[in-house]
């Protein structure tokens, strides 16, 4: 859609029917569509987040964090199931290697899984060390950001789920090809975002 | 992907079963609509007569025994959160979006209706949630709508252990319930326009909801988190905005947080905030204006820029809201300039709706008045917020009832007379049946000459000094004694005001019975929403096929043409005249003689 060209019609000049049939914007689903307004939600959430991150790091009162060295392997799981529903995604658009769609979806969300247990891990690490979410700002900010990702990786599990029983009950996988696919996307998504995020709670 | 228009999706449509599924668990997005109209209108009347509760004891502070001190707080708070966001948002989005959106863009149903009717109900529950602050130890908070940091968690300030909690709890269900709302709205404007509705087709009405949706979509995640963080230093005990400070005489436990931070991300919601209410408001008055004055919309497309303008300047203006708080002097010069560049597409809009008015055959309706009150008092409001946008003016009016009056005039009558005009113009639609004109142009008289008694001698008290949030004004020797006149005239303008409203509501009501009955385009009105084959339109709308769009919803008054208008999805080949499909205002012989 070239917007500028959209906003510069001139509507009275013009009777007659315009366009496609019926008329959107994006020649795709409305889902795929409300799935990328909400990623840029998510992330003026995030970039709040940093921001006031940044801000409240100037002051005096501060005293940087030292991360649990388990972020690392976190990072690794999310990572996986990052790969994995990009495999789950690529196929299920090929007919020949269906029965390989089940492992890889199955093990897509598993790894997710496994990602969330990491991080409660990495919390249980912290507070072990006596660094509680009231300790420093340093400590309440990674507990806010680590916390607020997770919670949105449990949004996607939750589609994830709702994809998997459809799959299990004998769902056809085209069926379920528009959740995967946006599934994916937004795995993506949190792991761009979860990188970022580490990169800067490693850094300062 | 291959992707199935929705319009061929015949799943799309959740068809009620019973009483339950059609007005209580509905998917409709006009029973939705109307479930979040009742309920945002329901809480704004809580909010209303909070604010009269607040008047009665500045106008006659010795008389009555209604309010203390923290309460009064409380009803400054309480009132102000409530008609912001509870009811204007909701009752603009929640409300008008639900029910004209789909119907305006020739659609069935919003895209994810049961997402749409989730939204409804997480939104009552934030309500809920917001209402049980009054009935908890302590009551609501106190701390003023802003909720500023550290006073609101301090001991002083009522609320501060419970009421708080809720309040914020409520805005962050609310932010949730606005999400799936407006990436409904939006998804739905862009996506499911029927065969031929181009955006630059679209009623002005859709493109301020589409635009104001955006920034809610964007600007509500900063008071998300602004939520979020101060939740934890209120219930946790961390110092993301709590400084160290001490409470009765004992440090508390907190240390090194900024106040300033709170202020700059509530603002960076707070301002796109005045517009969520705002455009939705310019394009629900710009159709009422142009189908009352049986005249195309003046400068359709610059109408369109303007509210996209608007739009992306709201976000670049936060700080003016700061300029006491103290920061650089350049960025105070920075807000200053941004905030009034946005009056350049602000002022546009006026003039076009002026323009519109000019040698239009204005058919003096009850919508008509109303939207013509409103550009009266939004010129009041918004020339006012040119004196506040300036930082050295700013600066001795800050915090005194100029600013008061300000914002009420702006975003409290402007809207909400813009409100009215929108539910008398569509409840034909809604009810099938007209309201009673002299109650309903009553209504007006009392609302519009009310609001200009109750908000000019503000302006004055403003320059006199008078203080805004405070209980009684004491003996304060800068402020003259018939100061208190004014308040008490002030105070009785708004009982009047208050009352009046009962003409609103007696008027709806009686006339869903009694009301003439209004056919199906009682207003001879272009738009799409007046076209459904039944009136009020049922579920799905359109009847076996969805409408096509062969125009623009402006067609009024159209040279040559039998009628002055053609519908939205009028064919050319039944137009009247050839003349039509060359019309161009530029070239219109009506406007010859200007």
């Amino acid at each position: 859609m070239s917007l500028f060209k959209h906003i510069t019609e001139k509507p009275w000049e013009r009777t007659g029917v315009i366009g496609p049939d019926p008329e959107a914007a994006f020649d795709t689903a409305p889902e795929r569509v409300a799935l990328v307004i909400f990623l840029v939600v998510a992330s003026v959430i995030f970039s709040m987040l940093t921001v006031s991150y940044y801000v409240r790091m100037e002051l005096p009162d501060w005293t940087p964090l030292t991360e649990p060295v388990q972020l690392w392997l976190n990072t690794g799981l999310l990572f996986v199931s990052s790969v994995l529903f990009q495999w789950a995604r690529n196929l299920v658009t090929d007919d020949d290697q269906q029965k390989y769609l089940m492992a890889a979806f199955v093990g897509a969300g598993v790894f997710a899984v496994l990602f969330i247990v990491g991080q409660l891990v990495a919390w249980n690490s912290l507070q072990s060390a006596g660094h509680f979410v009231a300790s420093n700002p340093a400590t309440s900010f990674f507990y806010v950001l680590t916390g607020l990702h997770a919670l949105h990786l449990l949004g996607g599990l939750w589609v994830w789920s709702k994809s998997l029983i459809r799959l299990l009950s004998g769902c056809e996988a085209q069926d379920v090809r528009l959740s995967i696919e946006l599934c994916t996307l937004y795995w993506h998504f949190l792991l761009i975002v979860w990188l970022v995020m580490f990169a800067i709670l490693s850094n300062t | 992907m291959s992707y199935v228009p929705l319009a061929d999706q015949a799943q799309e449509l959740h068809h009620p079963r019973s009483w339950v599924t059609k007005y209580v668990w509905s998917q409709d997005h006009k029973v939705i609509a109307i479930q979040y109209g009742g309920t945002a209108i329901l809480v704004g009347l809580v909010a209303l007569v909070l604010s009269l509760l607040m008047r009665m004891q500045l106008g006659f502070p010795e008389s009555f025994d209604l309010i203390d001190p923290s309460s009064y707080y409380q009803a400054v708070t309480m009132h102000g959160m409530i008609m912001v966001i509870y009811l204007l948002t909701a009752l603009f989005l929640g409300g008008f979006g639900n029910y004209l959106i789909p119907l305006m863009c020739g659609a069935r149903d919003m895209v994810f209706p049961f997402l749409n009717m989730l939204s409804y109900w997480v939104y009552l529950l934030s309500v809920l949630i917001l209402m049980a602050s009054f009935f908890v130890p302590g009551g609501p908070t106190g701390g003023g709508w802003t909720l500023y940091p550290p006073q609101v968690s301090m001991a002083g300030t009522p609320g501060s252990d419970w009421g708080i909690v809720l309040m914020l709890l409520s805005l962050a269900v609310f932010i949730v319930a606005f999400t799936m709302g407006g990436l409904n709205y939006v998804t739905t404007i862009l996506q499911a326009r029927c065969r031929g509705l181009t955006m630059m087709r679209l009623p002005l009405t859709v493109w301020g909801i589409f635009i104001a949706t955006i920034l809610g979509l964007f600007a509500f995640p900063a008071l998300l988190v602004a939520a979020i963080m101060m939740l934890l230093d209120t219930l946790l005990g961390t110092s993301f905005f709590m400084p160290a400070i001490i409470e009765s005489g004992s440090p508390l436990d907190y240390n090194g947080g900024s106040p300033i931070l709170f202020q700059h991300l509530f603002w960076f919601f707070g301002h796109p905030e005045v517009y969520i209410v705002a455009l939705p408001a310019f394009g629900l008055v710009s159709d009422v204006l142009s189908t009352h004055a049986r005249k195309n919309i003046f400068g359709y497309r610059m109408m369109v820029w303007a509210i996209i303008a608007i739009g992306g300047l709201s976000f670049v203006v936060w700080a003016h809201h700061m300029y006491v708080s103290g920061m650089n002097p350049y960025f105070g010069f920075f807000f200053a300039t941004t905030t009034l560049i946005i009056a350049v597409p602000t002022a546009l809009k006026v003039y076009n709706w002026v323009l519109t008015l000019w040698e239009g055959d204005i058919r003096m309706n009850v919508p008509m008045y109303f939207a013509i009150g409103f550009i009266f008092t939004f010129i009041h409001g918004g020339l006012t917020g040119l004196f506040l946008g300036n930082v050295v003016i700013d600066m001795p009016l800050s915090d005194t009832y100029f600013v008061v009056a300000h914002f009420h005039m702006v975003m409290g009558v402007s809207p909400v007379l813009v409100l009215f005009a929108a539910l008398y113009h569509w409840y034909p639609l809604v009810s099938g049946r007209m309201y009673h004109e002299g109650l309903a142009k009553a209504h007006f008289w009392f609302t519009f000459l009310g609001t200009y008694a109750i908000y000019l001698p503000m302006h004055y008290l403003g320059f006199l000094g008078v203080p805004r949030r405070y209980y009684a004004l004491g003996s304060t020797d800068f402020i003259p004694a018939s100061a208190q006149d004014l308040n008490a005239a002030i105070t009785i303008a708004a009982l009047i005001v208050g009352a009046a409203q009962l003409l609103f509501f007696i008027n709806i009501f009686w006339s869903l019975k009694y009301g003439k009955k209004a056919g199906s385009n009682p207003w001879g009105s272009a738009s799409l929403e007046w076209q459904t084959p039944d009136t009020p339109p049922i579920h799905g709308n359109w009847g076996d096929e969805l409408p096509t769009v062969y125009r623009w919803p402006y067609d009024y008054s159209v040279p040559g043409a039998h009628a002055d208008f053609i519908p939205q999805n009028t064919p050319e080949s039944e137009e009247p005249t050839a003349d039509e499909q060359h019309f161009d205002p530029d070239h219109d012989p009506s406007m010859a003689d200007l």
